[in-house]
């Protein structure tokens, strides 16, 4: 019962289950929503991803569904930290007090600029 | 041996997820809550995975799969929403 490989598989689920609880300490300690985000969703994909490869070596006559359920969380989950990024800046979300550089607002403001030329030209 | 390393593991995952909830209350504003509704789910869902290897029935994982699509749709929806996009 206790192969080898099962014993491998089961520290890669354990260390699967360090890195779900760094994020979760990250989300807990970091002074930003953008910080937070940043500790939380990346630690949890890449302890979600460790733990199924545990689960699959130690049992693979489930690769199918394991496998789906990996890329799945590899494709659904930056793209939801992405789009709740993007609205946590679109409303306004305050930033901590030690940011040092905000290059989407700088971009922001170059681009209204360059706008503003443009329609005093064509006036 | 296997069971006991993987007990550990889920052990410690329950901790993660009741860290999580502690954001999700406290939250100031509401993508925190968001934020910690999303690692709370994603977490969850290993531990799903981890409950169907010690009770070794395959249904579960699609249970976890479709608890994770849900969480998915749940998190875009509501970003939306609060973008004012929807």
């Amino acid at each position: 019962m206790d192969s080898t490989i099962g014993i491998i598989g089961a520290i890669l689920t354990l260390s699967g289950s360090i890195f779900i609880f760094l994020g979760a300490l990250g989300l807990v300690r970091m002074p930003d929503l953008f910080n937070r985000i940043q500790a939380g969703t990346k630690a949890s994909t890449l302890g979600t991803f460790l733990s199924l490869i545990g689960l699959l070596i130690i049992t693979p006559q489930w690769w199918g569904k394991l496998i789906l359920l990996m890329i799945f969380i590899l494709i659904t989950n930056p793209v939801s930290s992405h789009i709740l990024a993007r609205a946590a800046h679109f409303i306004g979300v305050p930033l901590a007090d030690k940011t040092v550089t905000d290059k989407y607002k700088e971009e922001e403001k170059t681009f209204s600029i360059k706008d503003e030329i443009k329609n005093d030209t064509h006036d | 041996m296997i069971n006991k390393i993987l007990f550990i593991a889920a052990i410690i995952m329950l901790l993660a997820i009741l860290l999580t909830l502690y954001r999700f209350i406290k939250g100031p504003s509401a993508a925190d809550r968001l934020v910690a509704f999303d690692v709370m789910t994603v977490s969850s869902l290993a531990l799903i995975a981890l409950i169907a290897n010690f009770s070794s029935r395959v249904i579960y994982i699609d249970v976890a799969l479709v608890y994770g699509l849900l969480s998915f749709l749940g998190v875009i929806i509501v970003s939306r929403y609060l973008e004012r996009g929807l």
